[in-house]
């Protein structure tokens, strides 16, 4: 029997017969993408639940309170009230002297080396400040809650067994007495951990904080953020809507398609050899950082406002020329409106990219080691990605702890970031 | 270059023609889309091109107010003239030509601003209104004119787009007519709309030609015959046929336009 004349029964059981295969091969590829979805989603889970775990403990850290007496002898044995003296006083004495108080049994100098290794260096900075900003304190006593030190900190946050051999922690069992003591007075607890937003990097853990990062990646990418969302639209609206069709707009485009997929260290080689080498711009500044990581953000914007402006009906563009607009008119009366929220998310995309890189801030040194924190675009700074690269080099518990903490400000900022981009795009999104 | 040309019949000259085409080419890329058009375009009256898809007529519509400009690879040749001045010379800038050419296309096309907005653009744009009152006054007529003001009074606020299609597209002649033309081209404007917004339009049409010179193309041969006082029939890239409405629907001298409008192809 030929294929061309069945009756009608024999090809719908013909039909049934492929329906049913048809039907098998839509639930196994339903299948493989639910799979796929549901695998990624763990990853993501275990990558979020690692991170917080480490992480969270950082906005927590460990304070002593001691009494803290100004004495006058320590402070300005001179009596001459002079700043330059009050400022290179030995203010650590102070905190030794409470804690030599607060355990009078404790004698000898190893023991109160021990004693002492309780509290962090950070008193000292604290407490010149204090008098520094209000010499009329000193002769007079305060309670004041002072940053421990990095171990305590650690025995407290219970990353750091008490129960193990005495030589595998850097705590003596001595200094555990001492902190059960404490804690029974309720003079050492977890309090919020005001260093970690208000420091810039330090090599005591317990003292390390992200601002210095945090502001140097706000400046990078307000610099980026000025400068390249501007250039990039104006080139995407250039090339789109006024550019000749030819050879050397070809060549531009496929040369802007190839550069979004240049490393980013590469870029980081170009920024160092032209903004530090040739034109003399200082190392480790969010100035140099922006304009790499605009060179580096340029051509996924420039992609995205193409696309977005190409996206834009051309009824639109024919309606704006043949009321009489000229061509920029059209543009910035009709099309650019239009495209505004396409570019927005070419925006996003670049941002977010600029805010994770680090590869081309390490080449014009945004590595450094800088405690300050940096006050404008051409002080020294380092980045978020780029602290958490070095913090995770470090071999102090405390700063696993620090480096997962880096990392959720900087999931944050984010966050905070394209959540704005997005109230924006929606702001600007309009139906035609 | 014009071999493959052939000879229109029919009368192509008007007295005072508005528009003057004569030996009209134009090409996209090696396309030879309108071979050798010759026609004048009279004042106050209707213009309905006509002929089977792909044929040029929207091609040579497109050329009256440059609009080919922006097709890449489009060369238009011979010699078009708006009140005797070549609207391909340097002098003539495109910008004036499309404001003394005004345009509404196969599809409604607002802005996607407010109706008012829609109609304010074009006065806005050349500086026709000095200020507020006369713009307000401007968009009232020409919306009046276009016999959209009763309908839209009340919601000048509110987007173009949310109209209907039929009032979208006088929408898009109120906005024409706000600049003062001296031509109205419509390229296939009911083409979008269902058969009452269409006859609103066609009357609108009629209104309108007592002011303007309008070029309408249209598929539809009934719409041509209500709606237009010359009739030109284009047959691939040809102008066949050009000459009264009247004389070309009931006495069509070629064979290729008697067989269009029969019905026999198209």
């Amino acid at each position: 029997m030929s294929s061309t004349n069945r009756t009608a029964a024999e090809t719908q059981v013909l039909v049934t017969r492929s329906l049913a295969r048809r039907y098998r091969a839509e639930r196994r590829f339903r299948f493989y993408g639910l799979s796929a979805v549901v695998a990624g989603l763990a990853f993501v889970v275990f990558l979020f639940g690692t991170i917080f775990a480490q992480g969270l403990s950082v906005f927590q850290q460990s304070y002593v309170e001691v009494e803290i007496f100004y004495d006058p002898e320590i402070i300005d044995p001179s009596g001459t009230r002079n700043p330059d003296d009050l400022v290179t006083a030995d203010y650590q004495a102070l905190v030794r002297e409470a804690l030599k108080a607060r355990f009078p049994q404790v004698e000898g100098r190893r023991d109160l080396r021990e004693l002492y290794g309780l509290v962090s260096s950070a008193a000292s900075i604290e407490l010149q400040q204090r008098i520094t900003s209000d010499p009329m304190v000193i002769g007079t006593r305060e309670t004041r809650w002072v940053l421990a030190d990095d171990t305590v900190d650690m025995l407290i946050k219970g990353r750091v067994s008490r129960t193990a051999p005495e030589d595998e922690r850097r705590l003596s069992d001595q200094q555990i007495g001492w902190i059960a003591a404490l804690e029974r007075d309720g003079t050492l607890e977890l309090r919020f951990n005001r260093a970690f937003f208000s420091n810039g990097d330090s090599r005591d853990p317990e003292q390390a904080g992200v601002r210095g990062a945090l502001i140097g990646s706000m400046l990078t990418l307000f610099i980026t953020l000025l400068l390249s969302f501007p250039i990039g639209v104006g080139a995407a609206v250039y090339l789109e809507e006024f550019a000749p069709r030819n050879r050397l707009t070809d060549i531009i485009e496929v040369n802007i398609n190839n550069l979004a997929a240049v490393p980013s260290i590469v870029f980081g080689l170009l920024g160092l050899a032209v903004f530090i080498g040739f034109f003399g711009l200082p190392r480790s500044a969010p100035l140099v950082g922006g304009f790499v990581l605009t060179l580096l953000t340029l051509p996924t914007i420039i992609i995205a406002s193409r696309a977005a402006l190409k996206a834009v009906p051309p009824s639109i563009r024919e309606a704006a020329l043949g009321m009489g607009a000229s061509r920029l008119q059209m543009v910035a009366h009709h099309v650019l409106p239009l495209a505004v929220p396409g570019m927005l998310t070419g925006a996003i995309i670049g941002m977010a990219r600029a805010l994770g890189e680090s590869a081309p801030l390490l080449m014009i040194g945004m590595v450094a080691f800088i405690v300050e924190v940096p006050q404008g675009v051409f002080d020294p700074a380092t980045a978020l990605p780029v602290q958490v690269f070095l913090w995770s080099d470090l071999p102090e518990r405390g700063f696993i702890e620090r480096t997962s903490g880096a990392i959720i400000v900087l999931l944050l900022f984010l966050l905070v970031m394209n959540a704005t981009a997005v109230l924006l795009r929606n702001k600007f999104e309009k139906r035609w | 270059m014009n071999d493959a040309a052939k000879t229109t019949i029919g009368t192509i000259t008007v007295a005072e023609p508005v528009f003057s085409c004569r030996n009209v080419d134009v090409y996209y890329g090696d396309k030879h889309a309108i071979k050798n058009v010759n026609i004048d375009i009279g004042r106050k009256q209707v213009l309905a091109m006509i002929g089977p898809s792909g044929c040029g007529k929207s091609t040579f519509l497109r050329c009256l107010n440059r609009m080919n400009d922006t097709i890449v690879g489009a060369r238009v040749e011979g010699s078009i003239t708006l009140d005797g001045q070549d609207i391909h010379e340097k002098r003539q800038d495109v910008v004036q030509l499309r404001a003394r050419v005004g345009m509404v296309f196969q599809k409604p096309n607002p802005f996607p601003k407010s109706i008012y907005e829609n109609v304010a653009y074009g006065p806005r744009i050349h500086g026709l209104a000095a200020n507020r009152g006369e713009l307000d006054e401007i968009v009232n007529q020409s919306l009046r004119r276009a016999g959209l003001w009763e309908e839209v009074k009340d919601r000048l606020n509110q987007p173009g787009t949310s109209l209907s299609g039929g009032q979208q597209q006088r929408l898009c002649i109120a906005r024409t007519i706000a600049v003062n033309p001296e031509v109205i081209l419509m390229d296939e404007p009911c083409s979008a709309l269902d058969p009452i917004a269409t006859a609103r339009i066609e009357d609108l049409i009629d209104e309108l030609r007592e002011s303007y010179a309008i070029c309408i193309v249209t598929h539809s041969m009934q719409q041509a015959a209500r709606v237009s006082q010359r009739t030109a029939y284009f047959h691939l890239g040809d102008l066949v046929e050009v000459g009264d409405t009247n004389l070309i629907f009931t006495n069509p001298r070629a064979k290729l336009t008697e067989d269009y409008i029969t019905g026999r192809f198209g």
